[in-house]
Order: C-alpha cells, then sequence, then structure tokens
C-alpha cells in the first residue's frame, strides 16, 4: 500500500496547494514543502527497511521485486493497476523527492503569481514521475507517461521565462507538448504491437510487464518494437537528434521547471530504457547497441559543443546536460555491471549537479535581472557565497573525483571500455570538452573585471540550506558511493543478466531481414 | 604511530575546510595563521613518520574504506607509504610549509586572503593524497586535485580577465594530458583486473612480455598524462602563462609539487615503463627536447617569473631525460633538490617583486643588491645550484647523477643534450641575476624598493637556501626498496665526465659573465636585427607553439562552435514544424468561401477518380 500512497500523496497534496491558495500565498508553499518531504521520508523509510540487494544463488530467472502492489482495472483487456519497486526506482523516487522538496524551496519567492496552482501543477509532475518510475504494467507506465507531460506543460506556457531571439514560452512549451507527445505516440503503438503479439502467441490479452518479457517474438517484430519504445525514452533522455525540446524548455521553464525537468524528468528515459527497452527485448537491443552508443558518443560532443556556444546561461546547462545524457546512454547500452551501476550513479550525480546549477542561476537572476552572460563577469567577490558553491557544481560537473559524478562517468568508462575499447576512448575525450564548457561558465560569470560597483544581497538561510545540502551529497556519494550503489546493485545485476545471455550481437540490419 | 598517515592530509583539509567556511570572520591574519599552521602539523607528522621509517625502513599500506566495489572494480581508500611516497611527503610537506610561512609575508595587505590559504591547503591535501594512493584511481583523485587548485591559484587574481584565462588555459592542456591518463587506466584494469600499484607492478611482467604492444600502448598513455602534468613538449604551453599567479604559488604549486608529478607518476609506474623501452626512450627523447627548448626560450624572457617558468620546464625536461634512460632514483633525486632551489628562486623573486611593487620587468629593475640583500643571497645560491656549480650546490649533485645515468646506459645523444642545456642554464640563470640585481635600476619602482622584513620573510629564505647548497644533497632519499637501482660503469668515466660538467656550466657562467656584464652593447645591438633579431623573437616566444596551437586549434575550435551555435541539428528537425505550417498556409488559401471554386474542384475531382477507375479496370 505505500506505494500507491507514494503516488497518491503528491496528488492529493497539489489538490490541498490550489485549494489553500484561498488563505493566502503561504500555506500553498508549506503544503507543497510538507508533501515532498513526506514523499522523501517514505522512501527512505522503505530504504531503511527494505533489502534490496541481490539474494544470494538468485539467476535472473524470475522478476523479483521488494514490494509489489496489484488490483485489477480492466480486466477485459488485462490491465492492472500494478505497481512495483526495486532498488533502482527506489533510487529514482527517492531523487524525485528530495528535487521536489527542492523545486518548492527555490520557488518560494520566485513564484507571486497563482501559487496554488503553480504547486498544484509541480505536485502532479512528481505524481506522474513517481507513477513512472513504479508502474510495471505497461498501460499503466503509458498512463503515468503521458500523466507527467500535461503539468509540465502549464508550468512552462504559464510561469516561463521569455528568452532571447524571439523564443517565447508558449512556443518552448509546444515544442516540449510535440516532441513527447508524438514519441509517446510510437510507444503506445509499440506496447500495443508487444500484448498483440503475445496476444497471438497465448490468446490472452495482458499488460503485465513479466508476462510480457516472455513473449516470443520475431526478430524483425522485435527490432521494430524495440525501436517505439526506443524513440520514446530517447526523447526524454534527450538523444541528439531528437534534443530540440529541450534547450528551450530548460531555459523558458521557471527555476523549479528546470530542477524537475534536469533532475528528474530526464531520468525517466533512462529509466526506460533499464527498465522497458533492455529487458524487453534484449536481443534486439543487443544488436542495436552499436547505434545507440554512437548517437550517445554524437550527444556528448553535440551537446558540449552547443554548450560552449551559448550567451543564456541556462541554455549553457541545458546543453551541458545533453552531452551528460550521451555518456547515460553509452553505459546503458554497454551493458556491462560495471557500466550499467555507473549509469545510476551518473543519473544521480547529474541531478544534484545540475539541479544545483539551475537553483545558482535563478539565484543570478533574482539579483542581477538576467540570465545573459554577456552582462555578467568579475561577479564573484559581489555575491557572497553563491560563487564559491556555482564553483563546487561546476567542478561536480566537469567531473571532478571526489564527487560523485566522477565516480559514475568513470565507472561507465570503465565499464565499457572492455567492450568497445574506441568508443570509451572517443568518450573520454568528452572530458576535455566537459572542462571547457564548465570553465568557460565560470569565467564568463564570475572572473573578468566587475561590471560595477557594490554588493548584491549574499544567499539567505534557505538558499543557503539548498546549496549546502546539495554539495554534501555530491561530495558524501563520491566519496562513500556504496550504498547508492548497493541498492541499485540487485537490478542493474539482472539486467547485466538479460543483456548478456542475449544472442551475440548479429548486426541491427540483419535482423531486420536485410533493410 | 601508523594512525598518523592519514593526518598529512586531513590536517591541511581541516585547514579548507576551516578557512571555506570562516565567511571572512577569520581576517588576514587569522587566515594565513589557519593556513600555516595546518600545513606545519602535517609537516610535523611527516617529521615523525620520516623518524619512524629510518628506525623501520618497511613500506606499509593502510586501508581506509572501500571507494567502489562492482564485480571486480575495487578501488578502495588505501595509502601506502614507501621511501617514494615518503620523499614526496617530505618535499611537498616541508617545502609546502616553507612556502605557506612565506605567503604570510608575499599576501599581507592583499584582497582574498581566506581564499588563497583555502585553496593552498586544498592543494597540499591533493597533492599528499596523489602521492600516498596505493592505487591509480586515488592516484587520480589528487592529480584533478591539484590541477583543480593550480586552476583555481593562478586565476586569483580574478578582476584581470588574463589571469582566468591563463588559468582556464592552464586547466584545460593538462586536463587534455588527463584525458590519456584516464584511458591508460581503462585499459590497465581491463588487462590486468586491477588499479592497485603494487599489484599493477607484479601482474605487469607475468601478463606481458618486453616490447609488447599492449604494453607500449599503456606506458604511451601514462606518459600522455604525465606529460601534461609536467609541462613537457607538446602539452607544455601552460606552464608560462600560469605564472599569473600570486609568487607562491608559481614556488609551490608550478615548481616544487605539482608539475613533478609527471616524474612521479612515471616513477611510480617504472614496472610497465620497463616493459615498454621505446616508450621509455621516448620519454628521455621528450625530456632532452622540452630542456632545451625551454632553456633557449629562457634566454629570451623579460619577465623574472617567465624566466623561472622556462627554466621549471628545463630542469623538469632533465628528470624526464632520466626517466627515460633508466635512472628512476636520478629523477627524483633531481625533484628533490630543484624543489628546494626552484622555490628558493620563486621566492626570492617574489621578495623581489613585493620590494619592487610588483615590478616584474627585468628591463625595469636592475642594480638591487645592495637594497635587496636577501633576496640577492637567494638568487646567487638558487641560481648557484640552477647551474649546477661544482661541489658546493645541491643542483651539481643531482644533475651530475643524470648526466652519468645517461653515459652509463649508453644514451650518448641524450647525454649530449644535457650538457648543453647545462651551458643554456648558466647562461640563462646569469643574465637573469646581472639583469635583475646589477646594472643601474630601470624604473623608479626598482630605485625605491624596499625590502621585507620579519621572520615570514626571512626565515623560509635561509632554510631554504641552505637545502640548496651541499646540504640538500646530503639527504639521500631512501629509493632503494621502491625503485631499480642505477645503471653502474667505471668510476674513471665517472669522475670524468663530473670534471666535464664543471667545466660546462662554469664555461656558461664565464660566457655568462662576460656577456652580461662586459659586452651589454654588443648583445643588444645582435638581438635588435637580422638573425638575431629574429631568434630573439623565436625565443621569447618559446619556439611559436602558442601561435600554432591558436591557429591549429583554438581557432578552428571557436569558429566550430559558433557555427554550431544556432544549433543545426534542432533547425532541420524544425524543418518538420515547418512545412506543416507552410502546408497550413497553402490549404488555408483554398478556403476562399467562393461557392463555384468548390463546385469546380469537386467536379474535378470525381472526374480524376472515375478516369482512375475505369484506366484501372
Amino acid at each position: 500500500m505505500a506505494l500507491v500512497w507514494l503516488i497518491l500523496i503528491p496528488f492529493i497534496g497539489g489538490l490541498l496547494c490550489w485549494q489553500g491558495e484561498r488563505w493566502g500565498d503561504q500555506p500553498p508553499r508549506w503544503i507543497a514543502l510538507g508533501t515532498m518531504l513526506l514523499v522523501l521520508l517514505i522512501t527512505l523509510g522503505l530504504w531503511w527497511h527494505g533489502d534490496y540487494r541481490l539474494p544470494a544463488g538468485a539467476e535472473a530467472e524470475a522478476v523479483s521485486w521488494a514490494i509489489e502492489w496489484r488490483a485489477v482495472w480492466i480486466p477485459r483487456f488485462g490491465i492492472e493497476v500494478h505497481l512495483a519497486l526495486d532498488g533502482l526506482s527506489l533510487v529514482l523516487i527517492a531523487l524525485t523527492g528530495l528535487l521536489g522538496v527542492l523545486a518548492v524551496l527555490c520557488s518560494w519567492h520566485e513564484i507571486g503569481r497563482r501559487v496554488g496552482f503553480f504547486h498544484l501543477n509541480l505536485l502532479w509532475i512528481l505524481a506522474g514521475v513517481v507513477g513512472v518510475f513504479l508502474a510495471i504494467d505497461l498501460f499503466l507506465f503509458f498512463f503515468f507517461w503521458e500523466m507527467m507531460l500535461v503539468p509540465m506543460y502549464f508550468l512552462i506556457a504559464l510561469w516561463g521565462h521569455s528568452g532571447s531571439r524571439g523564443r517565447t514560452r508558449i512556443g518552448a512549451a509546444t515544442k516540449f507538448f510535440i516532441y513527447t507527445q508524438a514519441s509517446g505516440l510510437l510507444m503506445l503503438v509499440a506496447i500495443l504491437g508487444l500484448v498483440f503479439a503475445h496476444y497471438n502467441a497465448t490468446g490472452e490479452y495482458t499488460f503485465s510487464y513479466a508476462a510480457l518479457r516472455e513473449t516470443p517474438l520475431s526478430d524483425e517484430l522485435s527490432v521494430w518494437l524495440m525501436l517505439g519504445f526506443f524513440f520514446a525514452f530517447a526523447v526524454k533522455l534527450p538523444v541528439v537528434p531528437f534534443h530540440g525540446w529541450l534547450p528551450d524548455a530548460h531555459a523558458q521553464a521557471p527555476t523549479a521547471g528546470s530542477v524537475d525537468l534536469a533532475g528528474i524528468l530526464l531520468k525517466t528515459g533512462a529509466y526506460g530504457m533499464l527498465r522497458f527497452a533492455l529487458p524487453l527485448f534484449p536481443e534486439a537491443s543487443q544488436a542495436f547497441a552499436p547505434v545507440a552508443m554512437g548517437l550517445g558518443l554524437v550527444g556528448i560532443f553535440y551537446g558540449a559543443l552547443l554548450a560552449c556556444g551559448q550567451q543564456d546561461i541556462k541554455r549553457l546547462i541545458a546543453y551541458t546536460s545533453i552531452s551528460h545524457m550521451g555518456f547515460v546512454l553509452i553505459g546503458i547500452y554497454a551493458g556491462t555491471e560495471l557500466a550499467l551501476q555507473g549509469v545510476v550513479a551518473l543519473m544521480v550525480a547529474h541531478a544534484f549537479s545540475t539541479s544545483a546549477l539551475f537553483i545558482i542561476s535563478g539565484q543570478i537572476y533574482e539579483r542581477l535581472h538576467t540570465r545573459d552572460m554577456r552582462e555578467m563577469g568579475g561577479l564573484w567577490g559581489r555575491m557572497g557565497s553563491l560563487p564559491g558553491f556555482m564553483l563546487c557544481f561546476v567542478v561536480a560537473s566537469l567531473g571532478m573525483p571526489g564527487t560523485v559524478n566522477f565516480v559514475g562517468e568513470f565507472m561507465i568508462l570503465f565499464g565499457s571500455f572492455p567492450v568497445v575499447p574506441w568508443v570509451a576512448a572517443i568518450a573520454s575525450a568528452g572530458l576535455v570538452l566537459a572542462a571547457i564548457y564548465s570553465l568557460l561558465l565560470m569565467q564568463r560569470v564570475h572572473y573578468g573585471p566587475p561590471r560595477g560597483e557594490g554588493r548584491f544581497a549574499d544567499l539567505d538561510r534557505r538558499e543557503y540550506a539548498m546549496m549546502l545540502g546539495l554539495l554534501a551529497l555530491v561530495l558524501l556519494l563520491g566519496l562513500f558511493p556504496q550504498p547508492l550503489l548497493e541498492t541499485s546493485g540487485a537490478t542493474m545485476h539482472e539486467v547485466q543478466q538479460l543483456f548478456s545471455d542475449a544472442a551475440a550481437p548479429t548486426s541491427i540490419t540483419e535482423l531486420m531481414g536485410g533493410l | 604511530m601508523t594512525l598518523l598517515l592519514p593526518l598529512t592530509f586531513l590536517l591541511p583539509l581541516a585547514g579548507t575546510l576551516i578557512l571555506a567556511f570562516s565567511h571572512a570572520r577569520l581576517g588576514v591574519r587569522g587566515s594565513a595563521w589557519v593556513g600555516v599552521t595546518s600545513v606545519g602539523l602535517a609537516a610535523l607528522v611527516t617529521a615523525l613518520l620520516t623518524y619512524q621509517f629510518i628506525g623501520a625502513p618497511r613500506a606499509y599500506e593502510m586501508t581506509l574504506w572501500r571507494w567502489i566495489a562492482v564485480g571486480d572494480f575495487q578501488p578502495t581508500f588505501g595509502l601506502r607509504l614507501d621511501g617514494l611516497s615518503l620523499t614526496m611527503l617530505g618535499v611537498i610537506t616541508g617545502v609546502g610549509l616553507l612556502i605557506h610561512w612565506f605567503a604570510a609575508w608575499y599576501m599581507h595587505g592583499e584582497e582574498g586572503v581566506t581564499r588563497f590559504y583555502a585553496y593552498m591547503n586544498l592543494f597540499v591535501a591533493s597533492m599528499v593524497l596523489l602521492v600516498l594512493g596505493d592505487n591509480l584511481l586515488l592516484l587520480f583523485l589528487g592529480w584533478e586535485g591539484v590541477g583543480l587548485c593550480s586552476y583555481l591559484l593562478i586565476g586569483h587574481y580574478y578582476h584581470t580577465a588574463a589571469n582566468g584565462w591563463a588559468a582556464f588555459k592552464a586547466f584545460i592542456v593538462t586536463r587534455i594530458g588527463d584525458a590519456f591518463l584516464a584511458i591508460g587506466l581503462f585499459l590497465l584494469f581491463h588487462e590486468l583486473g586491477t588499479l592497485n600499484v603494487a599489484e599493477i607492478l607484479q601482474r605487469a611482467p607475468e601478463a606481458w612480455s618486453a616490447g609488447d604492444p599492449t604494453v607500449q600502448l599503456a606506458a604511451l598513455l601514462l606518459l600522455g598524462g604525465a606529460l601534461g602534468k609536467s609541462a613537457q613538449l607538446p602539452l607544455h604551453t601552460w606552464l608560462a602563462d600560469a605564472m599569473a599567479g600570486p609568487t607562491p604559488v608559481s614556488a609551490l604549486i608550478h615548481a616544487a609539487t605539482m608539475v613533478t608529478a609527471g616524474v612521479y607518476l612515471i616513477a611510480r609506474m617504472h614496472g610497465v615503463f620497463l616493459l615498454a623501452p621505446d616508450v621509455l626512450l621516448l620519454v628521455g627523447v621528450i625530456g632532452a627536447l622540452t630542456l632545451l627548448m625551454a632553456a633557449f626560450a629562457a634566454l629570451a624572457q623579460t619577465d623574472i617569473k617567465r624566466v623561472l617558468a622556462y627554466s621549471t620546464m628545463s630542469q623538469i625536461g632533465y628528470m624526464f631525460l632520466a626517466l627515460g634512460v633508466g635512472g628512476f632514483e636520478a629523477a627524483i633525486f633531481h625533484l628533490m633538490t630543484h624543489a628546494f632551489f626552484k622555490a628558493l628562486l620563486f621566492l626570492s623573486a617574489g621578495a623581489v617583486i613585493v620590494s619592487c611593487h610588483h615590478e616584474q620587468d627585468i628591463r625595469r629593475l636592475g642594480g638591487l643588491w645592495q637594497r635587496l640583500p636577501l633576496a640577492y643571497a637567494g638568487f646567487v645560491v638558487g641560481g648557484a645550484a640552477l647551474a649546477a656549480l661544482p661541489l658546493v650546490t645541491a643542483g651539481f649533485y643531482s644533475k651530475d647523477e643524470i648526466l652519468w645515468q645517461a653515459l652509463a646506459s649508453g644514451h650518448g645523444g641524450l647525454l649530449l643534450a644535457g650538457l648543453l642545456g647545462a651551458l643554456l642554464t648558466s647562461l640563462y640563470t646569469l643574465r637573469l641575476i646581472v639583469g635583475v640585481f646589477h646594472g643601474k635600476p630601470g624604473s623608479d619602482n626598482a630605485r625605491d624598493a624596499e625590502s621585507g622584513s620579519g621572520l615570514a620573510h626571512g626565515l623560509p629564505l635561509i632554510v631554504l637556501a641552505l637545502l640548496s647548497t651541499l646540504l640538500g644533497a646530503w639527504i639521500e632519499p631512501p629509493l632503494g626498496a621502491v625503485l631499480p637501482g642505477p645503471h653502474e660503469g667505471g668510476e674513471g668515466w665517472h669522475l670524468a665526465l663530473e670534471i666535464m660538467a664543471s667545466g660546462v656550466a662554469l664555461a656558461g657562467i664565464a660566457l655568462g659573465a662576460w656577456l652580461f656584464l662586459r659586452r651589454q652593447a654588443w648583445l643588444a645591438d645582435i638581438v635588435s636585427h637580422g638573425w638575431g633579431a629574429k631568434s630573439w623573437r623565436l625565443w621569447h616566444h618559446a619556439w611559436g607553439f602558442d601561435t600554432g596551437y591558436d591557429r591549429l586549434l583554438v581557432s578552428p575550435y571557436r569558429s566550430l562552435v559558433a557555427w554550431m551555435r544556432s544549433d543545426v541539428v534542432d533547425a532541420v528537425v524544425g524543418l518538420v514544424a515547418r512545412l506543416a505550417w507552410w502546408l497550413h498556409v497553402g490549404l488555408a488559401r483554398t478556403q476562399t468561401g467562393k461557392l463555384r471554386l468548390y463546385a469546380a474542384s469537386m467536379v474535378l475531382g470525381a472526374t480524376l477518380v472515375l478516369v482512375a477507375m475505369a484506366l484501372a479496370a
């Protein structure tokens, strides 16, 4: 039942926030904060009491979950409300709770219009995300996948900023919506295709993850279905030709929106690949791996190069996300246990460091009223402790050892080197580019001659606490990543088993019938 | 007693944390006090460890915690103390303490002292981890940590954009090397299944025969990392610009410790390099080329710190040369003496710079020897050690050992390069000392120079000066158990070489004295036109590497970034939306509301369908 509450609490909290607006602007903020803290505490409780380690001697024969909850929904088509939790989803839900708290905190002063409705949308996004991480009925998964979309649209469209060069917040919201919607429809087609294939083989309709995993598929069909899933997740991650929505959405969204987008929504893409694309179609994924890793490389370099050229501080950070997600993609399709564990670490790391950078750009915006780096420079001595924190997170994002970003990136590279040495070697060049864009950010914002006299307001207690908390997490997990890795270990081991058990890689064109 | 070992990095780290969270409550004096004390305590711990090690010279390891454990990948936070790391530890904390102390005088009255000491302490902590780490991943942590501190400290005076760019350049160029090192780590782990240094050295000979392509590649990748950090060809361009930082930073990071990390890395991984003789030879050749390239460049600099920077590059070139001929002990010995005398030279330069109101141009200094006696003494002693003045200086013994190793191993070419380098070293050293301390003051800044005073100013200079003499050479690093022994050869040859090297050094000094004291006008005439001017320009710009890299790499990169700025791929994908829009506009045009047009198009459509059906039938 705890799993249902994890979804219901933010959902109900959102409604309360909306109604709470009647009593002023403060109640919705406090309600939202309390709600997300509750979600966070529940996940931490689940983590504390549960056992997510690999059971001794267990093989990846049956799907095993730490906690499971199911109820009948539409029996005619075998659709259930089926939620389940394992180490991977637990990590990501904890992340959702934490970033939810931060999203509420960083909007405290930023959002002044329709505060209640804002928090309704914010909390419903998070409810949708938690649902995505928990659902293992494919229909339900699709339901939540679409559900997180709509409130995000409103968040960008109603509380966003207008960007430079005629980029409007409505435009950004629409672009985000269309990209995600179109890719989601492809996934729906793939889900239905899989269900019908299962029906043809067994004469039974089901959307259950465990059942569908056993569906016998022809090689060609499995490739097409896998591509349907991959496409949806690739848009969310994002993978390079499908990334167009991300810079606009990030740059135009309010800070809380950027935090949620970068911190959690992108992770649903990686989660989808790890949970569905790989386990449902191991052979096809194995064959597709070279293409996926190639796209990952393209993403690393493309994102990094574009980040260097941006003038809007939030757009710069947005493009760095694309670069980091390139590493994630390579790690997922390298498929060794080390690389997959690295993916988990990097997802967490990216959530922390990128959210922190977005929050910092929000704080800079509140003080300077600009996000254009051409109007910054020499801010180091004028902003109290903000530049110091920014330095720390910039350094984390370039993968400095001691931060969890390093753990993630290097585990991915160590893990993929035995499989694809060249990909790992080329990806290492991304480390140099990461240094270039990260330090450019510092250089443009904080170094150089100051543009004016006087000091800006130092961080207040709320802002300071957010930064310190995130920094502590980045460093703690960078030096002691084991608790994190042990939580996700069993799940990743299972994925790796499936992936390596798949037949020796055939080329993707061969599987598709020599197209 | 072994529990003391982690304190060597925990104490400076604590200093960093205290300074970082002090919120400017400590003030200048308080910050300096915290910064110096934390390193001082670390030096004290090192002294205790040394005492203990001398009593029982055994290497030992201690594992603090498991860092990551996934499958075979089990890097730990493990420390290892042996003769090599103890030597490095002594240099880092000992010389580090003196420089921290001196900085209390140097930085007095400047803004950002808290920040300065926080970074300096963090640097010491990272450098200690670099040399104590028992596995390559922990070494890499220290390696990147010192790089970060170097970046931060070069950019200490952030108000000037150029300093920020110098810092940027230093980080990026070394990071290129680091990427190679990282790939080297991936390769070593994949091939040997471990990152632990001792295990690598043990398993490497079992896994590979000498000259195996894989081990050559691994050595080459490690070398890439070493080249970046130690500012050797072709990744050397950052070091001269790094002089933008405060002078104590140049002394600590860019002379005594961090830039020698590459030497340490190769010495530490000697087992891998010995299996890759071609790469080892390449190390020596790169060292020889760098030492000559940088020595020529040092001859033609006008900034007092840039002379010293190129000199550092050149001296590290000697260490690489030593590594390349298999003289690992000689390399580390020179690393140590170089740390003493180069730190002395930099601190003396710092004393001159502060005394002369931040004047760094040699041409605008001059005639300072009476006004700044202590700095002059520092320069003379340090310069003598740098030029390897026979018998009385520490530099003589270490450089002689390097040249002897080159001869004993039969590398005549490298030996010649070393000797030619020695001549150049004497020349540029003398040029520097004469330019700064003799002749007439070149500016008002030099005319009213005020000598520094106080313990923080005097004591570090005096101690380092003592260490730069014969006394420093008496310190014998306990390397026997860690590194392969030196090449042996006939004593007669050795003596002959010593005499020859001494002769070269003295000849260089004599030539320099004659040129720079007696023939200044003639020299100025030569460098002002014709070939003299051309080579001056070439050497002044250090053989034009910067320009070349700018044209070859930086400009294309910037153009690429500028070209891609508007996200080409997004624009292409956006064509779909554009197409839909055009279709919309086009079709909307047909909706005119004119009944006749609708009827006509219906008739036309129906006819077309009927014709198509008839044809199909």
